[in-house]
């Protein structure tokens, strides 16, 4: 498995790991049966996302752009953190071996679905802001 | 502190230098064509049949039932295709084997089912052991071959091969074993275990990678898997490796002069790595705790996914492997751990030590020191490990 330099720091050294107790929104996106589950805190203040904190069970990319993602939503608006693509996390991590590019959409839903939990909190519809978070199309499982 | 240790010979294992030294020759001075009439090649030709006898010898077989191929895959291949091409003609299509054998094994079956032959694949229980009554019950008029690995390549567990042997003799069906994993760490001995085809690969016991063997027992026909020239007595084409024949034969009598030393050195650091590993919260052994292979550590660990542990283990320089997902190239989980019904998610989070001869009991050391912070690691990052010890997630305990 080639792993960039980036991907392997974000690995050894993942930057946010825990939780936020009293967190704004959380979402949580993969099931165990795939062996890949994440799981995004973030803490919401006016429109800034202030805190994000992450937790995930998976591979080296897993854990890797789960990273990466937080460090590129933290202290951003939450409109710009909801234009966040895999794409521009996978670039942020100098790339992803083919395999491992469902990792990062995975990182991309979470952020989705932490951002609508924080709009259903308000009584927001998260539906026309966060839109629609699909299945991750490369598992197989027959858990969906 | 950072030290290296390989810890991965399932998978492969390195040269040893009295092997390099053994072959070398055969690449500079002794290189000819066996076939050849002259004399680099005769100089070729007699180490080459040499190293048959020798491992024939470590089997218990003739010479003349020793046929070199280029590895366990081929050697599998050949003897499921062969013999069930052969059998066909008398009208027996039908194949007992087990859910986790080898993928040369298993793959060869489905190739087998897609020309019309059936296969019966016998359930792995929990223990990661066949039963030896399923198999006698599975066997039917047309059987033409049962086909059960010696010892399991991932968890290691040793299958009643003797047994089987006898079953297979008993109703005069045709029996081989993939024996990749058992040959060098086990005493085998074909004609007393009933045995009429097995397969081995040299480098999984220090010879090189791309050679390997299949005992066929005389009388046992079946077509070639590779025509072409009139090597192997005409029946396995190709200019010999003679180079790489001379290191297996070498390794392999290496191996199997101090199988019950060895065994019982290894035995004790694979004892001592299981039990002291076992200490950690929600871990668990896979497979048969006591038939296993003296090198062979596979367990799991709840909560944490494997590419991930071995990724941390590589960092402090350790190599092992695991049936994850991830690491197994494919959605699923390794279909060894699925087989004795472990839940994928459990799977996903298996490691497998394997020790060699090269290993010490400082490596067990190193591991025992690593392996426990890295799992709290992972854990403390895991999601699922949160619900697992806040009760939300359980895990019947039947299933381990």
């Amino acid at each position: 498995m080639a792993y960039s330099e980036k991907v392997m720091d974000h690995f050894a050294n993942p930057r946010n790991v825990g939780e936020i107790p009293d967190a704004s929104g959380v979402g949580e996106v993969g099931n165990p049966k795939c062996g890949d589950i994440m799981r995004m805190y973030i803490k919401v203040d006016g429109d800034v996302i202030t805190d994000v904190k992450f937790k995930t069970f998976g591979c080296g990319a897993a854990i890797a752009t789960s990273s990466m993602a937080t460090e590129l939503i933290k202290g951003k608006k939450i409109e710009d953190a909801l234009k966040l693509t895999n794409k521009a996390v996978m670039e942020a991590l100098d790339g992803l071996p083919p395999v491992k590019v469902h990792c990062s959409v995975l990182a991309e839903q979470a952020i989705k679905a932490a951002v609508s939990d924080y709009y259903k909190k308000k009584g927001i519809d998260p539906a026309p802001l966060v839109g629609n978070i699909p299945e991750c199309e490369s598992c197989a499982c027959d858990l969906h | 502190m950072a030290r290296f240790i390989y810890a991965d010979n399932a998978a492969t294992t390195p040269v040893s230098k009295s092997v390099l030294e053994a072959m070398e020759p055969f690449y500079t001075q002794y290189y000819g064509n066996p076939s050849s009439l002259y004399s680099v090649g005769r100089a070729a030709k007699k180490p080459l049949e040499q190293a048959r006898e020798t491992v024939a010898d470590c089997l218990g077989a003739l010479p003349n039932e020793i046929f070199f191929t280029s590895g366990g895959s081929e050697g599998d291949n050949w003897a499921l295709k062969g013999v069930a091409h052969e059998q066909a003609k008398k009208g027996k299509k039908h194949i007992i084997t087990s859910k986790f054998e080898h993928h040369a094994v298993l793959h060869s079956c489905e190739a087998l089912e897609k020309e019309g032959f059936e296969v019966t694949y016998l359930d792995v229980h929990s223990d990661g052991l066949v039963r030896t009554d399923e198999l006698e019950a599975a066997i039917r008029e047309d059987t033409a071959i049962v086909s059960i690995m010696y010892a399991n390549n991932e968890i290691g567990t040793i299958q009643p091969i003797p047994e089987i042997g006898a079953i297979c003799k008993k109703h005069g069906v045709i029996f081989h074993t993939d024996a990749v994993q058992a040959v060098g760490n086990l005493h085998i001995n074909v004609k007393e275990q009933n045995i009429d085809l097995l397969s081995l690969s040299g480098h999984k016991f220090h010879a090189p990678k791309g050679v390997g063997a299949l005992y066929i027992r005389n009388g046992i026909k079946m077509p070639n898997l590779i025509d072409g020239g009139a090597q192997e007595r005409g029946r396995r084409a190709g200019t010999e490796n003679v180079a790489g024949i001379v290191g297996l034969s070498v390794a392999l009598k290496e191996a199997c002069a101090n199988i019950d030393e060895r065994a019982k050195r290894l035995t004790k650091m694979r004892d001592r790595l299981i039990d002291e590993a076992l200490k950690i919260e929600r871990s668990h052994i896979n497979g048969d705790r006591v038939k296993r292979l003296p090198g062979n550590i596979n367990m799991c660990f709840e909560g944490i996914e494997g590419e991930s542990l071995l990724l941390s283990l590589d960092l402090k320089g350790i190599c092992a492997s695991s049936g994850s997902a991830c690491t197994s190239g494919s959605l699923d989980p390794s279909h060894v751990l699925l087989s004795i019904g472990l839940p994928h998610e459990i799977a996903h989070g298996s490691l497998r030590i394997t020790f060699s001869e090269q290993n010490t009991e400082e490596d067990v050391d190193y591991i025992l020191d690593v392996l426990p912070k890295i799992v709290a690691h992972l854990r403390s990052m895991s999601p699922l490990w949160e619900e697992i010890i806040s009760g939300q997630k359980k895990y019947s305990q039947k299933i381990f």
